[in-house]
């Protein structure tokens, strides 16, 4: 188990660093220069020269590299193109945004979502499991603006409640206005890893429930309550923290979308401004964090995947 | 080291779950049920309006209904049955020529995701482990990138186009089908009726071609149904974002982006839906169709319970 633990980091570390290749180098694919940019047209040769020498562009492409890949590590993102100010300033003010908005829908979303898979898994067949299993279906592929939509329409324009776009800072702001104002995102959220989850959860525990050990307890009538609790639910445990893991993971897609369409101040606005104005800087820096933050939340997932199951552990 | 590569648990692809697709090919009395037949009426209907949306428009994509009364999103009336949109521009016809936009793009990219996808997968299932491997880890690594940041950086790095689009969701989603095909190659190569057909001495091509593919192809078609509907809500959302079919030109996604703004003044609301909803019939009707195939076709025995 240890070995396999300690193997699947090192797979997850090498992962890591293919990341930040194909981003750097990716990036770096960009016409035009840093020093240009950050110099503007007017500047003079020799301006640009002493630019490129103190932002070490003059270096070659491999010492520019792991001079960056330690300043991430270290912490230092290095000085957006467009607004001239480290990155890491530009992302105090928001990560909060996006780590609210992405906690509370984990908080809020996981546990329905696993509550009602379950359920569906337990009456397999039944009218519930069915709108269930349709409305997953449904949600699944439908894109997040279209969810989001449907709940603007229905909160915003017939309830009138909420609000369309999310501005403003959260500091000084009441408990109920906050549930307001952060409503829509997280909602809108909760429903797009919900589909996922519900169908994903109620597979797992279905596919338990098809295994012969499960076969023998019916056989010998244990009772339908007892099979789930005590025999299924349990070893679908760690397929299900498996679920939850890529979910959360895919969260970090679905909140890119989400929050550019509330207008929601977080740092997956800052990204998609930072293609729009070729900041590429800050283009290495949040696709690190998030490509970072994907990558974590997969390992922890396939780690669950084997300390659920013993087959996997002990390969054939 | 082959050995362990076929055990070590790959990252998923957001959810992509291998297990739902089907095994064998659908029994010789498989129908359609009800919802399979509304995804097929609805596919359709798009399918349609894709090819002749141009033809049939009322108006050009970037033409004026009423150039004598300009206004933003005006409500639904005769002459623009879906109201206009943020540039007073009609929202049916621009819903019309997005239709072919929206589902070309996808539709090729999802194609050329399938031909390097099937082909390198089947190949590196074939060929010796230590290509296969060094395939499969440059692959693994594109997998545990969420697509839409790969999308980000390619279109940061070289701006974007339709040929951009087609080619950058071809390859980012030919890493899950390359995955899948691997898995269905290595498993169908170290079966019977292979081990039988290279004792009988057939050739490479031979196997490939008459053992292999007959017996990944229905899992592989099912799958691509899946993987069109990935590929669209990733076409429309690099769009929504703004990053993906660049206006004037309509496509579905674009189109959401551009009328948000209705939202926040509550004005006519019809050109942030229409679009929203027609991606949203469309891959649900796909979703519909692969559902109800994979039903029919040899579905686990957990399905059957």
């Amino acid at each position: 188990m240890f070995p396999l633990i300690v193997k699947r980091l090192a797979v997850g570390l090498l992962t890591v660093l293919a990341v930040s290749i194909i981003i750097f180098f990716g990036t770096k694919v960009l016409p035009g220069d840093a020093a240009q940019i950050r110099l503007g047209q007017a500047a003079t040769a020799e301006n640009i020269a002493a630019m490129r020498e103190r932002l070490g562009l003059d270096q070659p492409m491999i010492v520019q590299y792991w001079t960056w890949l330690k300043n991430f590590v270290s912490g230092d993102l290095g000085v957006s193109l467009a607004a001239d100010v480290p990155i890491t300033d530009l992302i105090s003010d928001r990560y909060k945004y996006t780590l609210i908005v992405s906690g509370l829908t984990a908080l809020i979303g996981v546990p329905i979502s696993l509550m009602l898979g379950i359920l569906g898994a337990m009456f397999p067949g039944s009218i519930y499991d069915r709108v269930l299993t349709f409305i997953s279906v449904s949600l699944v592929a439908a894109p997040e603006f279209f969810t989001a939509t449907l709940l603007v329409l229905l909160f915003v324009f017939w309830l009138g409640m909420g609000n369309a776009v999310v501005v403003g800072s959260i500091e000084g702001k009441g408990f109920f206005e906050l549930i307001k104002h952060f409503a829509l995102p997280i909602t809108t959220l909760c429903f797009v890893i919900a589909s996922q989850l519900i169908r994903m959860s109620r597979a797992a525990v279905l596919n338990v429930m098809s295994s012969p050990y499960v076969e023998m307890a019916i056989l010998k009538g244990v009772p339908r309550k007892r099979i789930i609790f005590r025999h299924a639910l349990l070893n679908a445990l760690g397929p299900i923290v498996n679920v939850v893991a890529l979910n959360l993971a895919y969260l970090v897609t679905g909140v890119i979308v989400v929050e550019v369409y509330f207008g929601y101040p977080g740092l997956a606005t800052l990204i998609v401004q930072g293609v729009q104005t070729r900041d590429f800087v800050l283009i290495q820096g949040l696709g690190m964090l998030f490509c970072l933050t994907y990558v974590i939340l997969m390992l922890i997932a396939d780690i669950a995947a084997f300390a659920s199951n013993p087959r996997l552990r002990h390969p054939k | 080291m082959s050995e362990q590569t076929e055990h070590y648990v790959a990252p998923y692809d957001a959810g992509v779950s291998f297990d739902e697709l089907p095994d064998s090919a659908p029994s010789g009395k498989f129908k359609f049920s009800f919802t399979g037949w509304l995804g097929v009426i609805v596919v359709a209907f798009w399918v349609l309006i894709a090819l002749l949306g141009p033809f049939v428009a009322p108006y050009g994509e970037n033409d004026l209904p009423f150039p004598d009364a300009y206004s933003e999103f005006q409500k639904p009336q005769p002459g623009a049955w879906l109201g206009t949109d943020d540039s007073d521009r009609d929202v049916l016809s621009r819903i019309m020529y997005g239709a072919g936009r929206t589902m070309g793009i996808s539709f090729l990219a999802t194609v050329l995701a399938y031909f390097v996808g099937v082909v390198l997968g089947i190949g590196a299932a074939v060929s010796s482990p230590k290509v296969d491997m060094v395939i499969s880890r440059i692959n693994d690594a594109l997998l545990s990138l969420p697509s839409i940041m790969l999308g980000l950086v390619v279109v940061a790095a070289v701006g974007s186009s339709i040929p951009v689009l087609i080619v950058t969701a071809g390859l980012i989603y030919s890493s899950v089908i390359f995955r899948l095909s691997r898995a269905l190659g290595m498993e169908i190569k170290v079966s019977d009726y292979v081990e039988a057909a290279q004792a009988r001495g057939e050739g490479r091509w031979w196997i490939i071609t008459k053992e292999i593919w007959p017996n990944a192809r229905m899992p592989l078609i099912t799958d691509f149904g899946l993987r069109l509907i990935y590929v669209i809500l990733f076409i429309s959302s690099l769009s929504f974002l703004g990053l993906g079919v660049q206006p004037p030109q309509a496509d579905w996604g674009s189109m959401v982006r551009e009328n948000l703004g209705a939202l926040q003044y509550g004005e006519s609301v019809f050109s942030v839906i229409a679009p929203a909803l027609s991606i949203a019939t469309l891959t649900v009707a796909i979703n519909l169709i692969v559902d109800d195939v994979s039903a029919h076709s040899g579905g686990r025995l957990s399905n059957r319970l």
